[in-house]
Protein backbone atom coordinates (compact mmCIF):
# COMPACT_ATOMS: atom_id res chain seq x y z
CA UNK A 1 0.00 0.00 0.00
CA UNK A 2 1.36 3.38 -0.97
CA UNK A 3 1.60 5.85 1.86
CA UNK A 4 1.04 9.61 1.71
CA UNK A 5 1.47 12.22 4.41
CA UNK A 6 -1.83 13.81 3.47
CA UNK A 7 -4.79 12.57 1.44
CA UNK A 8 -7.45 15.06 0.38
CA UNK A 9 -10.89 13.91 -0.70
CA UNK A 10 -12.51 16.32 -3.12
CA UNK A 11 -10.94 18.39 -5.91
CA UNK A 12 -13.14 21.48 -5.67
CA UNK A 13 -11.96 24.87 -4.41
CA UNK A 14 -11.36 23.65 -0.84
CA UNK A 15 -9.48 20.51 -1.86
CA UNK A 16 -7.37 22.35 -4.46
CA UNK A 17 -6.32 25.02 -1.97
CA UNK A 18 -5.63 22.39 0.69
CA UNK A 19 -3.53 20.30 -1.69
CA UNK A 20 -1.46 23.23 -2.93
CA UNK A 21 -0.72 24.38 0.61
CA UNK A 22 -0.04 20.90 2.01
CA UNK A 23 2.32 20.02 -0.83
CA UNK A 24 4.85 22.56 0.42
CA UNK A 25 5.76 20.24 3.31
CA UNK A 26 4.19 16.88 2.57
CA UNK A 27 3.45 14.15 0.04
CA UNK A 28 -0.14 14.62 -1.09
CA UNK A 29 -2.78 12.59 -2.92
CA UNK A 30 -5.87 14.43 -4.15
CA UNK A 31 -8.87 12.22 -4.92
CA UNK A 32 -11.61 13.59 -7.20
CA UNK A 33 -14.65 11.67 -8.39
CA UNK A 34 -15.23 13.65 -11.59
CA UNK A 35 -13.17 13.76 -14.78
CA UNK A 36 -12.02 17.32 -14.18
CA UNK A 37 -10.88 19.32 -11.15
CA UNK A 38 -12.82 22.34 -9.94
CA UNK A 39 -15.86 20.84 -8.26
CA UNK A 40 -19.06 22.84 -8.51
CA UNK A 41 -17.11 25.84 -9.88
CA UNK A 42 -17.03 24.13 -13.28
CA UNK A 43 -20.73 24.77 -13.74
CA UNK A 44 -20.92 28.12 -11.90
CA UNK A 45 -20.28 30.15 -15.03
CA UNK A 46 -21.66 33.39 -13.55
CA UNK A 47 -19.17 35.94 -12.24
CA UNK A 48 -18.42 37.36 -8.82
CA UNK A 49 -15.84 34.81 -7.71
CA UNK A 50 -12.50 35.95 -6.35
CA UNK A 51 -13.38 39.52 -5.42
CA UNK A 52 -11.85 39.09 -1.96
CA UNK A 53 -8.88 37.00 -3.06
CA UNK A 54 -7.90 38.34 -6.46
CA UNK A 55 -9.74 41.68 -6.50
CA UNK A 56 -11.36 40.54 -9.74
CA UNK A 57 -14.81 39.38 -10.73
CA UNK A 58 -14.08 35.95 -12.16
CA UNK A 59 -16.46 33.25 -13.29
CA UNK A 60 -16.37 29.95 -11.42
CA UNK A 61 -14.31 28.04 -14.03
CA UNK A 62 -11.79 30.89 -14.19
CA UNK A 63 -11.42 30.92 -10.41
CA UNK A 64 -10.87 27.16 -10.41
CA UNK A 65 -8.39 27.47 -13.28
CA UNK A 66 -6.10 29.72 -11.20
CA UNK A 67 -5.77 26.90 -8.65
CA UNK A 68 -5.53 24.12 -11.25
CA UNK A 69 -2.60 25.94 -12.93
CA UNK A 70 -1.04 26.30 -9.47
CA UNK A 71 -1.49 22.64 -8.54
CA UNK A 72 0.10 21.60 -11.84
CA UNK A 73 3.34 23.17 -10.57
CA UNK A 74 3.35 21.07 -7.39
CA UNK A 75 4.10 17.39 -6.84
CA UNK A 76 0.54 16.64 -5.72
CA UNK A 77 -0.62 13.29 -7.11
CA UNK A 78 -4.10 13.66 -8.57
CA UNK A 79 -6.47 10.75 -9.06
CA UNK A 80 -9.50 11.69 -11.16
CA UNK A 81 -12.65 9.61 -11.73
CA UNK A 82 -11.99 8.14 -8.31
CA UNK A 83 -14.51 7.41 -5.61
CA UNK A 84 -13.65 6.62 -2.01
CA UNK A 85 -15.63 3.62 -0.81
CA UNK A 86 -14.07 3.04 2.59
CA UNK A 87 -11.90 4.73 5.17
CA UNK A 88 -10.67 2.77 8.15
CA UNK A 89 -8.73 4.08 11.08
CA UNK A 90 -5.74 2.00 12.18
CA UNK A 91 -2.62 3.65 13.58
CA UNK A 92 -3.04 5.74 10.42
CA UNK A 93 -5.87 5.99 7.86
CA UNK A 94 -6.50 3.31 5.25
CA UNK A 95 -8.49 4.34 2.19
CA UNK A 96 -10.08 2.22 -0.48
CA UNK A 97 -11.10 3.92 -3.69
CA UNK A 98 -12.37 2.89 -7.08
CA UNK A 99 -10.65 4.45 -10.07
CA UNK A 100 -9.97 3.79 -13.75
CA UNK A 101 -7.29 1.24 -12.82
CA UNK A 102 -9.64 -0.69 -10.54
CA UNK A 103 -9.66 -0.75 -6.77
CA UNK A 104 -6.75 0.92 -5.03
CA UNK A 105 -5.77 0.93 -1.36
CA UNK A 106 -3.60 3.65 0.14
CA UNK A 107 -2.70 4.93 3.60
CA UNK A 108 -2.08 8.37 5.04
CA UNK A 109 -1.27 10.14 8.30
CA UNK A 110 -3.72 12.98 7.78
CA UNK A 111 -7.02 13.02 5.99
CA UNK A 112 -8.69 16.18 4.70
CA UNK A 113 -12.39 16.04 3.94
CA UNK A 114 -13.11 18.58 1.20
CA UNK A 115 -16.24 16.87 -0.02
CA UNK A 116 -18.37 19.96 -0.47
CA UNK A 117 -22.09 19.99 0.09
CA UNK A 118 -25.29 18.52 -1.30
CA UNK A 119 -28.56 20.06 -2.31
CA UNK A 120 -31.73 19.40 -0.43
CA UNK A 121 -34.17 17.56 -2.66
CA UNK A 122 -37.93 17.41 -3.06
CA UNK A 123 -38.06 14.65 -0.45
CA UNK A 124 -36.04 16.78 1.93
CA UNK A 125 -38.78 19.41 2.00
CA UNK A 126 -41.83 17.15 1.73
CA UNK A 127 -43.56 18.20 -1.49
CA UNK A 128 -46.57 15.96 -2.15
CA UNK A 129 -47.91 14.81 -5.48
CA UNK A 130 -47.12 12.89 -8.63
CA UNK A 131 -43.73 11.46 -9.38
CA UNK A 132 -43.36 13.13 -12.74
CA UNK A 133 -40.26 14.36 -14.55
CA UNK A 134 -39.48 18.05 -14.65
CA UNK A 135 -38.48 18.53 -11.01
CA UNK A 136 -34.81 19.45 -10.66
CA UNK A 137 -32.52 20.72 -7.98
CA UNK A 138 -30.98 24.02 -9.02
CA UNK A 139 -27.54 22.43 -9.30
CA UNK A 140 -28.87 19.70 -11.59
CA UNK A 141 -30.55 22.31 -13.80
CA UNK A 142 -27.32 24.31 -13.78
CA UNK A 143 -25.35 21.26 -14.84
CA UNK A 144 -27.75 20.56 -17.71
CA UNK A 145 -27.65 24.12 -19.03
CA UNK A 146 -24.03 25.08 -18.40
CA UNK A 147 -22.22 21.77 -18.94
CA UNK A 148 -24.45 19.70 -21.23
CA UNK A 149 -26.06 22.55 -23.18
CA UNK A 150 -29.51 21.09 -22.53
CA UNK A 151 -32.56 23.05 -21.43
CA UNK A 152 -34.49 21.49 -18.54
CA UNK A 153 -37.80 23.06 -19.65
CA UNK A 154 -39.66 26.08 -20.96
CA UNK A 155 -41.99 27.36 -18.23
CA UNK A 156 -40.15 27.36 -14.95
CA UNK A 157 -41.12 27.84 -11.32
CA UNK A 158 -38.26 28.22 -8.88
CA UNK A 159 -38.75 27.29 -5.25
CA UNK A 160 -36.27 28.84 -2.85
CA UNK A 161 -34.43 32.13 -3.10
CA UNK A 162 -30.96 30.79 -2.39
CA UNK A 163 -28.19 32.11 -4.61
CA UNK A 164 -28.20 29.20 -7.04
CA UNK A 165 -31.96 29.59 -7.51
CA UNK A 166 -31.59 33.29 -8.26
CA UNK A 167 -28.70 32.71 -10.63
CA UNK A 168 -30.61 29.96 -12.42
CA UNK A 169 -33.60 32.29 -12.82
CA UNK A 170 -31.40 34.64 -14.83
CA UNK A 171 -29.58 31.84 -16.64
CA UNK A 172 -32.77 30.12 -17.78
CA UNK A 173 -34.14 33.50 -18.90
CA UNK A 174 -31.02 34.05 -21.04
CA UNK A 175 -31.49 30.64 -22.64
CA UNK A 176 -35.07 31.35 -23.59
CA UNK A 177 -37.14 29.87 -20.77
CA UNK A 178 -39.95 31.76 -19.13
CA UNK A 179 -39.31 32.00 -15.40
CA UNK A 180 -42.71 32.51 -13.82
CA UNK A 181 -41.47 33.38 -10.39
CA UNK A 182 -39.23 32.58 -7.47
CA UNK A 183 -41.11 31.40 -4.38
CA UNK A 184 -39.64 31.57 -0.89
CA UNK A 185 -41.25 30.07 2.20
CA UNK A 186 -39.39 32.41 4.52
CA UNK A 187 -40.46 36.03 4.91
CA UNK A 188 -37.03 37.19 3.72
CA UNK A 189 -34.92 36.15 0.72
CA UNK A 190 -32.17 33.56 1.35
CA UNK A 191 -29.72 34.69 -1.31
CA UNK A 192 -27.34 37.64 -1.43
CA UNK A 193 -29.08 40.98 -1.92
CA UNK A 194 -27.06 41.74 -5.02
CA UNK A 195 -28.37 38.58 -6.64
CA UNK A 196 -31.98 39.61 -5.95
CA UNK A 197 -31.18 42.77 -7.88
CA UNK A 198 -29.03 41.58 -10.76
CA UNK A 199 -30.77 38.23 -11.33
CA UNK A 200 -34.45 38.99 -10.65
CA UNK A 201 -35.14 42.75 -10.72
CA UNK A 202 -33.04 43.31 -13.85
CA UNK A 203 -35.30 40.88 -15.72
CA UNK A 204 -38.62 41.61 -13.98
CA UNK A 205 -38.78 38.11 -12.51
CA UNK A 206 -41.19 38.22 -9.57
CA UNK A 207 -40.12 37.11 -6.08
CA UNK A 208 -42.90 35.85 -3.82
CA UNK A 209 -42.17 35.61 -0.10
CA UNK A 210 -43.95 33.43 2.51
CA UNK A 211 -45.19 31.09 -0.22
CA UNK A 212 -44.18 27.55 -1.03
CA UNK A 213 -44.91 24.72 -3.43
CA UNK A 214 -47.18 22.21 -1.68
CA UNK A 215 -47.98 19.78 -4.49
CA UNK A 216 -46.81 18.82 -7.98
CA UNK A 217 -49.06 17.44 -10.72
CA UNK A 218 -48.21 15.62 -13.95
CA UNK A 219 -48.83 12.24 -15.58
CA UNK A 220 -45.34 11.89 -17.08
CA UNK A 221 -44.01 15.40 -17.26
CA UNK A 222 -44.75 18.11 -14.72
CA UNK A 223 -47.91 20.01 -15.74
CA UNK A 224 -48.64 22.27 -12.81
CA UNK A 225 -47.69 23.06 -9.23
CA UNK A 226 -49.78 24.11 -6.27
CA UNK A 227 -48.53 27.11 -4.34
CA UNK A 228 -49.71 27.90 -0.80
CA UNK A 229 -49.13 30.79 1.55
CA UNK A 230 -47.32 29.78 4.73
CA UNK A 231 -47.65 31.06 8.27
CA UNK A 232 -44.81 32.36 10.42
CA UNK A 233 -43.78 28.79 11.25
CA UNK A 234 -43.63 28.02 7.51
CA UNK A 235 -46.72 25.78 7.68
CA UNK A 236 -48.99 25.97 4.60
CA UNK A 237 -52.26 27.82 5.25
CA UNK A 238 -55.29 25.82 3.98
CA UNK A 239 -57.49 27.73 1.54
CA UNK A 240 -54.65 29.77 0.04
CA UNK A 241 -53.81 27.23 -2.68
CA UNK A 242 -53.15 28.54 -6.15
CA UNK A 243 -52.34 26.50 -9.28
CA UNK A 244 -49.57 27.50 -11.69
CA UNK A 245 -49.08 25.78 -15.02
CA UNK A 246 -45.44 24.99 -15.69
CA UNK A 247 -43.27 22.18 -17.05
CA UNK A 248 -40.30 22.66 -14.75
CA UNK A 249 -39.83 23.10 -11.03
CA UNK A 250 -36.36 24.08 -9.87
CA UNK A 251 -35.59 23.54 -6.19
CA UNK A 252 -33.08 25.88 -4.61
CA UNK A 253 -33.95 24.98 -1.05
CA UNK A 254 -30.63 24.86 0.63
CA UNK A 255 -27.36 23.05 0.91
CA UNK A 256 -26.14 20.59 3.50
CA UNK A 257 -22.47 19.73 4.09
CA UNK A 258 -21.60 16.31 2.70
CA UNK A 259 -20.56 14.19 5.64
CA UNK A 260 -20.96 10.54 4.74
CA UNK A 261 -17.28 9.81 5.25
CA UNK A 262 -17.15 11.93 8.39
CA UNK A 263 -20.06 9.92 9.77
CA UNK A 264 -18.37 6.63 8.87
CA UNK A 265 -15.36 7.81 10.85
CA UNK A 266 -17.56 8.97 13.77
CA UNK A 267 -16.32 12.53 13.40
CA UNK A 268 -18.33 14.75 15.75
CA UNK A 269 -20.63 17.14 13.88
CA UNK A 270 -22.10 20.50 14.85
CA UNK A 271 -25.89 20.28 14.53
CA UNK A 272 -25.97 23.97 13.60
CA UNK A 273 -23.48 23.95 10.72
CA UNK A 274 -24.17 20.28 9.91
CA UNK A 275 -20.44 20.00 9.34
CA UNK A 276 -17.67 18.81 11.62
CA UNK A 277 -16.71 20.58 14.83
CA UNK A 278 -13.20 21.95 14.26
CA UNK A 279 -10.45 23.94 15.91
CA UNK A 280 -8.76 26.98 14.35
CA UNK A 281 -6.68 24.65 12.13
CA UNK A 282 -9.79 23.01 10.67
CA UNK A 283 -8.88 19.81 12.51
CA UNK A 284 -11.95 17.90 13.69
CA UNK A 285 -12.28 16.36 17.14
CA UNK A 286 -10.84 13.16 15.61
CA UNK A 287 -7.06 13.59 15.56
CA UNK A 288 -5.68 13.69 12.04
CA UNK A 289 -8.98 14.34 10.25
CA UNK A 290 -9.58 17.80 8.86
CA UNK A 291 -12.64 19.36 7.26
CA UNK A 292 -12.74 22.45 5.07
CA UNK A 293 -14.83 24.36 2.56
CA UNK A 294 -18.51 23.61 2.20
CA UNK A 295 -18.09 20.23 3.88
CA UNK A 296 -17.32 22.19 7.03
CA UNK A 297 -20.10 24.77 6.70
CA UNK A 298 -21.90 26.16 3.70
CA UNK A 299 -20.12 29.32 2.59
CA UNK A 300 -21.47 32.04 0.35
CA UNK A 301 -18.10 33.15 -0.99
CA UNK A 302 -15.64 30.74 -2.59
CA UNK A 303 -12.79 32.96 -1.42
CA UNK A 304 -13.43 31.73 2.13
CA UNK A 305 -13.75 28.13 0.94
CA UNK A 306 -10.21 28.40 -0.42
CA UNK A 307 -9.08 30.08 2.77
CA UNK A 308 -10.29 27.22 4.97
CA UNK A 309 -8.74 24.73 2.54
CA UNK A 310 -5.40 26.45 3.00
CA UNK A 311 -5.79 26.41 6.76
CA UNK A 312 -6.51 22.68 6.72
CA UNK A 313 -3.80 21.86 4.18
CA UNK A 314 -1.15 23.94 5.92
CA UNK A 315 -1.78 22.42 9.30
CA UNK A 316 -2.20 18.86 8.08
CA UNK A 317 1.24 19.01 6.50
CA UNK A 318 2.89 19.73 9.86
CA UNK A 319 4.02 17.00 12.27
CA UNK A 320 1.54 15.71 14.86
CA UNK A 321 1.26 17.68 18.05
CA UNK A 322 -0.70 17.04 21.22
CA UNK A 323 -3.77 19.30 21.24
CA UNK A 324 -5.35 21.09 24.14
CA UNK A 325 -8.89 21.91 23.08
CA UNK A 326 -11.25 24.36 24.71
CA UNK A 327 -14.74 25.23 23.46
CA UNK A 328 -15.82 28.62 22.14
CA UNK A 329 -19.27 29.43 23.51
CA UNK A 330 -21.88 31.47 21.72
CA UNK A 331 -24.38 33.91 23.21
CA UNK A 332 -27.11 35.94 21.53
CA UNK A 333 -28.52 35.85 18.02
CA UNK A 334 -25.71 33.92 16.36
CA UNK A 335 -26.74 31.03 14.13
CA UNK A 336 -23.30 29.43 14.26
CA UNK A 337 -19.59 30.04 14.51
CA UNK A 338 -16.59 28.25 13.01
CA UNK A 339 -14.24 27.21 14.57
CA UNK A 340 -16.17 25.90 17.54
CA UNK A 341 -13.00 24.94 19.45
CA UNK A 342 -9.56 26.43 20.04
CA UNK A 343 -6.36 24.43 20.32
CA UNK A 344 -4.27 26.19 22.95
CA UNK A 345 -1.10 24.48 21.68
CA UNK A 346 -1.44 26.14 18.25
CA UNK A 347 -0.97 29.78 17.29
CA UNK A 348 -3.81 31.94 18.66
CA UNK A 349 -2.92 35.38 17.36
CA UNK A 350 -4.88 35.20 14.11
CA UNK A 351 -7.90 32.98 14.61
CA UNK A 352 -10.10 33.33 11.54
CA UNK A 353 -13.67 33.06 12.76
CA UNK A 354 -16.76 32.86 10.58
CA UNK A 355 -20.25 33.48 11.87
CA UNK A 356 -23.81 34.05 10.73
CA UNK A 357 -26.55 35.99 12.51
CA UNK A 358 -29.63 33.92 13.28
CA UNK A 359 -32.03 36.62 12.02
CA UNK A 360 -32.03 40.00 10.26
CA UNK A 361 -30.44 42.42 12.72
CA UNK A 362 -29.42 46.07 12.82
CA UNK A 363 -27.05 47.89 15.14
CA UNK A 364 -25.18 44.95 16.59
CA UNK A 365 -21.95 44.56 18.50
CA UNK A 366 -19.92 41.37 18.36
CA UNK A 367 -17.89 40.87 21.53
CA UNK A 368 -15.36 38.17 22.28
CA UNK A 369 -14.64 37.69 25.97
CA UNK A 370 -12.21 35.43 27.76
CA UNK A 371 -13.04 35.02 31.45
CA UNK A 372 -15.08 38.22 31.32
CA UNK A 373 -12.23 40.19 29.71
CA UNK A 374 -12.99 41.63 26.26
CA UNK A 375 -10.36 40.61 23.68
CA UNK A 376 -12.19 41.68 20.53
CA UNK A 377 -15.22 43.65 19.46
CA UNK A 378 -16.71 44.89 16.24
CA UNK A 379 -19.86 46.85 15.39
CA UNK A 380 -22.23 46.01 12.58
CA UNK A 381 -24.87 48.31 11.08
CA UNK A 382 -26.66 45.34 9.60
CA UNK A 383 -26.39 41.56 9.80
CA UNK A 384 -28.31 39.10 7.63
CA UNK A 385 -28.29 35.28 7.96
CA UNK A 386 -27.51 34.74 4.25
CA UNK A 387 -24.39 36.89 4.50
CA UNK A 388 -21.58 35.18 6.39
CA UNK A 389 -19.24 37.39 8.38
CA UNK A 390 -15.52 36.84 8.91
CA UNK A 391 -13.41 38.27 11.72
CA UNK A 392 -9.81 37.66 12.74
CA UNK A 393 -9.45 37.40 16.50
CA UNK A 394 -6.22 37.69 18.47
CA UNK A 395 -6.43 35.45 21.54
CA UNK A 396 -2.67 35.35 22.15
CA UNK A 397 -2.68 37.87 24.98
CA UNK A 398 -5.61 36.34 26.86
CA UNK A 399 -5.34 33.65 29.52
CA UNK A 400 -7.36 30.96 27.79
CA UNK A 401 -6.60 28.12 30.17
CA UNK A 402 -8.66 29.60 33.00
CA UNK A 403 -11.57 31.61 31.62
CA UNK A 404 -14.49 30.68 29.42
CA UNK A 405 -14.38 31.94 25.83
CA UNK A 406 -17.68 33.54 24.85
CA UNK A 407 -18.59 35.17 21.54
CA UNK A 408 -21.74 37.22 21.84
CA UNK A 409 -23.91 39.44 19.69
CA UNK A 410 -25.78 42.22 21.44
CA UNK A 411 -27.81 45.29 20.56
CA UNK A 412 -25.60 48.34 20.47
CA UNK B 1 -33.30 56.66 -3.08
CA UNK B 2 -31.90 53.35 -1.92
CA UNK B 3 -29.85 51.11 -4.16
CA UNK B 4 -27.94 47.87 -3.75
CA UNK B 5 -24.45 47.88 -5.23
CA UNK B 6 -23.86 44.75 -7.32
CA UNK B 7 -20.15 45.26 -7.95
CA UNK B 8 -19.06 42.66 -5.42
CA UNK B 9 -20.72 40.17 -3.04
CA UNK B 10 -20.65 42.72 -0.22
CA UNK B 11 -23.81 44.15 -1.79
CA UNK B 12 -23.52 47.51 -0.05
CA UNK B 13 -26.80 49.28 0.53
CA UNK B 14 -26.36 52.71 -0.97
CA UNK B 15 -28.24 55.85 -0.13
CA UNK B 16 -28.26 57.87 -3.32
CA UNK B 17 -29.17 61.54 -3.42
CA UNK B 18 -29.68 62.73 -6.98
CA UNK B 19 -30.07 66.50 -7.04
CA UNK B 20 -29.14 69.39 -9.31
CA UNK B 21 -25.69 69.59 -7.73
CA UNK B 22 -24.96 66.02 -8.75
CA UNK B 23 -25.17 62.53 -7.32
CA UNK B 24 -24.29 62.00 -3.67
CA UNK B 25 -23.71 58.45 -2.49
CA UNK B 26 -23.52 57.18 1.08
CA UNK B 27 -23.12 53.68 2.45
CA UNK B 28 -20.54 52.33 0.00
CA UNK B 29 -17.64 50.43 1.52
CA UNK B 30 -15.44 51.32 -1.45
CA UNK B 31 -15.15 53.82 -4.31
CA UNK B 32 -16.60 51.39 -6.82
CA UNK B 33 -19.97 51.78 -5.10
CA UNK B 34 -20.08 55.48 -5.90
CA UNK B 35 -19.19 54.86 -9.53
CA UNK B 36 -21.83 52.13 -9.66
CA UNK B 37 -24.54 54.50 -8.42
CA UNK B 38 -23.51 57.13 -10.97
CA UNK B 39 -23.79 54.84 -13.99
CA UNK B 40 -26.83 53.01 -12.61
CA UNK B 41 -28.73 56.30 -12.68
CA UNK B 42 -27.59 57.32 -16.15
CA UNK B 43 -26.68 54.24 -18.19
CA UNK B 44 -26.79 50.98 -16.23
CA UNK B 45 -24.03 48.57 -17.21
CA UNK B 46 -23.73 44.82 -16.66
CA UNK B 47 -21.14 42.16 -17.32
CA UNK B 48 -22.77 39.14 -18.91
CA UNK B 49 -21.92 35.48 -18.47
CA UNK B 50 -23.35 32.75 -20.66
CA UNK B 51 -22.21 29.89 -22.89
CA UNK B 52 -21.82 29.10 -26.59
CA UNK B 53 -22.24 25.76 -28.30
CA UNK B 54 -19.19 23.92 -29.59
CA UNK B 55 -18.41 20.98 -31.87
CA UNK B 56 -15.55 19.91 -29.58
CA UNK B 57 -15.69 16.46 -27.98
CA UNK B 58 -16.83 16.50 -24.32
CA UNK B 59 -17.80 20.16 -24.58
CA UNK B 60 -21.37 20.56 -25.82
CA UNK B 61 -21.07 24.15 -24.62
CA UNK B 62 -18.26 26.30 -23.28
CA UNK B 63 -18.69 29.13 -20.80
CA UNK B 64 -18.08 32.73 -21.86
CA UNK B 65 -18.31 36.24 -20.44
CA UNK B 66 -17.89 39.80 -21.52
CA UNK B 67 -14.46 41.13 -20.57
CA UNK B 68 -16.10 44.30 -19.28
CA UNK B 69 -19.54 45.78 -18.88
CA UNK B 70 -22.01 46.45 -21.64
CA UNK B 71 -25.17 48.58 -21.45
CA UNK B 72 -27.93 46.67 -19.68
CA UNK B 73 -30.25 47.42 -22.59
CA UNK B 74 -28.02 45.36 -24.92
CA UNK B 75 -28.01 42.15 -22.88
CA UNK B 76 -30.55 40.33 -25.00
CA UNK B 77 -28.91 41.46 -28.25
CA UNK B 78 -25.72 39.93 -26.91
CA UNK B 79 -27.51 36.73 -25.90
CA UNK B 80 -28.88 36.46 -29.46
CA UNK B 81 -25.41 36.92 -30.91
CA UNK B 82 -24.07 34.18 -28.64
CA UNK B 83 -26.85 31.78 -29.66
CA UNK B 84 -25.75 32.17 -33.29
CA UNK B 85 -22.11 31.42 -32.49
CA UNK B 86 -20.50 27.97 -32.75
CA UNK B 87 -16.99 27.24 -31.53
CA UNK B 88 -15.36 24.59 -33.73
CA UNK B 89 -12.02 24.01 -31.99
CA UNK B 90 -10.42 23.84 -28.58
CA UNK B 91 -9.19 27.23 -27.43
CA UNK B 92 -7.29 28.27 -24.29
CA UNK B 93 -9.18 29.97 -21.46
CA UNK B 94 -9.54 33.72 -22.05
CA UNK B 95 -9.64 33.46 -25.85
CA UNK B 96 -11.60 36.25 -27.54
CA UNK B 97 -14.51 34.73 -29.46
CA UNK B 98 -16.29 37.91 -30.49
CA UNK B 99 -14.32 41.15 -30.73
CA UNK B 100 -16.01 44.49 -30.02
CA UNK B 101 -19.38 42.83 -29.61
CA UNK B 102 -22.32 45.04 -30.68
CA UNK B 103 -19.84 47.92 -31.05
CA UNK B 104 -19.49 48.22 -27.31
CA UNK B 105 -15.71 48.04 -27.32
CA UNK B 106 -16.08 44.91 -25.18
CA UNK B 107 -15.06 41.38 -26.17
CA UNK B 108 -16.61 38.01 -25.44
CA UNK B 109 -14.02 35.63 -23.97
CA UNK B 110 -14.08 31.97 -22.98
CA UNK B 111 -13.88 31.19 -19.27
CA UNK B 112 -13.20 27.45 -19.27
CA UNK B 113 -9.87 25.76 -19.97
CA UNK B 114 -10.80 23.06 -22.48
CA UNK B 115 -8.55 20.13 -21.65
Amino acid sequence: MKHYDVIIIGGGPAGLAAAIRASKNASVLLIEREARLGGILKQCIHDGFGVVRFGEKLSGPEYADRFIKEIDKTNVEISLLSFVTDVTRTDKYELTYVCENGVRRVTCDKLILATGCRERTKNGIFIQGDRCSGVYTAGAAQNLVNMMGVMPGKRVVILGSGDIGLIMARRLTFEGAEVLGVYEAKPTPSGLTRNIHQCLRDFDIPLYLSKTVTRVFGANRLEKVEISDVDDKMRPIPGTEQIIECDTLVLAVGLIPENELANDLSVKLDYKTKGAIVDQNCQTLSDGIYACGNALHVNDLVDYVSESGETAGGNASLPNKERKLVPVEVKGKIMYIVPQMLDLNSPLDKVITYFRASEDLTGQKLTVKVGGQTVFNKSYLKLLPPEMERVVIDYSKADLSSGRIVISLEDK
Amino acid sequence: MEMVCIVCPNGCRLKVDNSAEGVKVAGAKCKRGEAFAQTELTNPMRSVTSSVKTTVKNYPVVSVRTDGEIPKSKIFDLIKELSEFTLDKKVPIGTILIKNVLNTGINVITTTEMI
